[in-house]
């Protein structure tokens, strides 16, 4: 008897073997093989510092299984679904297709995807790693969601025209290392220009939506959002120069340091992806950041907006300080100098002085709280002003503290702050 | 994952947070205020949910009485932790989408922290405004009749069989309705019936606003801000009431 069962034990198990067998070659795995729990997990590390989530993931939705709206000047365009749903998502795709997805930036049918997928930073990511990061991508349960399709305007919308515009900006090909620097500066680098994809917001886009080769990093507008990305190359900005590569790793790691705060779509990326990265690769990242950033070289234009008079000016930094005293000095103290990884200090604080004056506005407008964090997960958080101060006292208490303690940026007109008012916070 | 979370969260209380702390927190009761010095020392700031959440009680209230400036910022203090938490998610979660701000000001904390904050002010209790009647008694009659008793004709459960017979609410996670604005009752209704305030699935009170008119929504928002509300009377019991529907939000099981 129990032979008996010993041996319907032996062949259920040979049957569901060879029907999982069946099954991986049919449907579910293309490539045959089961990949190593060790690849996956590696690909899942890769997935984060790449922040797939960010787009492939709706608010509120499942993971990765898209529908994420991204609204672009040409019209929305809409994320699709990367979990391996064989209909809706990549379950038919092999681990060529996933290649040539992030490395030519084409779909498994040989269409051009459009470069709202930065393809033109993942061509530098490795075949290893992309291979891993198919290996997680497939071992994740699959979501039945269909895409939808681009709602891009004429001519945007003919996707034929991508052709064109990848002569001009795509240039394909992995990440090759720069002989004269160290390992920990490539490995930045790599992870930089590439899974990182930090250039895909802190550079200007021309009119049509391309990086021009030589703005990498240099800073921009982020179109729709009206966030300023800051420069990543010019001290003048955000360049990372006279940062310690402490505070560097501070702010990417936990959303906050002593030099200052994440804000705006910076936060989702520290909270997604930034936090999980390991402190060597942070660390390399920050080396290569902090190599980046040099003097003021390709700072960006400042758009041209109405500046105010001197006599406009000493009217706005007196009322300026009187808000200042009495809404902001309790948490960012008497002297703008803040309170480390708590309230960031606005004396010397390169993000309130730059060109744009948006982001300053912004924050005045609507406060807002840094990410929670494994480092920082209980965050503490500033106001929003926009209904108790008006257009004119923004204005002075952004030009107060971009003029104080310091700070020499030019002052800031109340039409800045109108403009500011109309930008959705979501 | 979550309790794993909460697991870590204690931890990180006893090990302290931020850098600059003056008050070292109470181990037993790490989120409790009465810890905290008054004022801090120049360049420190009080390590206490209170200082954290500043940026909420700018727009409703210090205490979580809300209204500070406007009827549309509702009270906080005293109403369920797990209803707080509900909201402070569905903000997150795009859930209820008429107030940007809330989706904004959240949309980056953690549950563990979100549900810190819920808690936080549902202990507090600030008195009540006082009330005054802003509608002719007809109109208040009728929206007595639908909050206490409903309309069983157009299937309206009344607001009590949900809220408590004395509208206080019910734990975990209903809301006591007393003490806010007849605007902002009304406002609450209506987005209901846009599809602008959401709850999870099945959402009763989406399914009830669809039923009301405009007349009802008004009658019962007049009939129910009228009426005085205590801080000291607190939401019934878990499982003191059985509910009329499903809620996805206030589950029963």
């Amino acid at each position: 008897m129990n032979r008996l069962l010993a041996l319907v034990v032996v062949l259920v198990i040979l049957g569901g073997g060879y029907y999982f067998w069946r099954y991986e070659k049919q449907g579910a795995a293309p490539d045959g093989a089961a990949p190593e729990q060790s690849q996956v997990v590696r690909g899942e590390y890769l997935a984060r510092i790449g922040d797939c989530y960010a787009c492939h993931t709706a608010r509120g939705g499942q993971p990765y299984a898209g529908g994420l709206e991204m609204e672009t000047p040409f019209g929305p365009l809409y994320a699709t679904n990367i979990t391996p749903d064989p209909e809706t998502g990549i379950g038919k795709w092999n681990a060529d297709d996933f290649w040539r997805a992030l490395h030519e930036g084409k779909s498994k049918d040989g269409s051009l995807l459009y470069p709202a997928m930065p393809y033109t930073n993942y061509t530098k990511v490795t075949r290893a790693d992309s291979d891993a990061m198919y290996a997680y991508f497939r071992s994740l349960k699959p979501v039945r969601q269909p895409n939808r399709p681009p709602g891009l305007s004429f001519p945007y919308n003919q996707r034929e025209l991508l052709h064109g515009w990848r002569t001009l900006y795509f240039k394909e090909g992995e990440y090759k290392d720069d002989p004269a620097q160290s390992k920990e500066w490539n490995r930045g680098a790599y992870l930089v220009e590439g899974l990182g994809h930090c250039n895909a917001c802190h550079s200007a886009r021309n009119m049509l939506g391309a990086v021009k080769p030589g703005d990498e990093m240099s800073g921009g507008l982020i179109p729709v959002q009206n966030w300023y990305a800051p420069s990543l190359t010019s001290n003048k900005e955000t360049g990372l120069g006279t940062w310690d590569v402490k505070d560097i790793v501070d702010l990417l790691r936990t959303g906050v340091s002593a030099r200052g705060a994440v804000y705006g779509p910076m936060s989702a990326v520290v909270q997604h992806s930034l936090q999980d990265t390991t402190l060597s690769d942070l660390n390399a990242m920050a080396v290569y950041l902090k190599s980046r950033a040099q003097g003021a070289a390709g700072e960006p234009s400042v758009p041209t907006t109405v500046t105010p008079t001197a006599e406009q000016t000493s009217a706005m930094m007196e009322t300026g300080k009187k808000i200042y005293d009495d809404q902001c000095a309790e948490c960012h103290q008497a002297e703008g100098q803040g309170v480390p990884r708590v309230y960031p200090p606005l004396a010397s604080n390169q993000s309130i002085l730059m060109g744009f004056p948006i982001n300053p506005i912004r924050i005045v407008l609507n406060g807002g709280y840094p990410p929670s964090t494994e480092g920082n997960p209980r965050p503490y958080g500033m106001p929003p002003f926009f209904q108790d101060l008006n257009d004119d006292q923004v204005a002075a208490v952004v030009t107060y503290i971009r003029r104080s303690w310091g700070n020499s940026a030019p002052p800031v007109s109340p039409a800045e702050v109108v403009k500011a008012r109309g930008v959705p916070t979501d | 994952m979550r309790i794993l979370g909460r697991v870590g969260l204690v931890l990180c209380f006893g090990t302290g947070i931020a850098l600059a702390q003056n008050a070292p927190p109470d181990p037993k009761n790490p989120a409790a205020p009465a810890a905290a010095p008054a004022t801090a020392a120049k360049g420190t700031v009080p390590n206490t949910i209170e200082q954290r959440v500043l940026a909420c009680g700018y727009c409703h209230g210090k205490n979580g009485e809300g209204a500070r400036r406007s009827e549309y910022y509702p009270r906080l203090a005293g109403k369920p932790v797990e209803y707080l938490y509900n909201q402070l998610i569905g903000f997150r979660e795009k859930r209820r989408s008429a107030s940007p701000i809330m989706t904004y000001m959240v949309g980056g904390l953690s549950d563990n922290y979100l549900h810190e904050i819920a808690q936080y002010y549902s202990g507090l209790k600030p008195p009540y405004p006082e009330t005054t009647p802003r509608a002719d008694a007809e109109t208040l009659a009728r929206g007595q009749e639908l909050a206490m008793r409903g309309d069983k004709t157009r299937d309206i459960p009344a607001c009590a069989s949900c809220h408590g017979t004395g509208l206080t609410g019910l734990l975990p996670a209903i809301p006591g309705i007393l003490g806010l604005y007849p605007d902002y009752i009304g406002a609450q209704l209506g987005a209901w019936k846009d599809g602008k305030r959401n709850s999870v699935a099945p959402d009763c009170m989406a399914r009830i606003a669809s039923r009301l008119t405009g007349a009802d929504v008004s009658a019962v928002s007049a009939w129910l801000a009228t009426q005085p509300a205590s801080a000291d009377r607190l939401p019934l019991a878990v499982g003191s009431m059985k509910l009329p529907m499903e809620c996805g939000g206030a589950p029963s099981k």
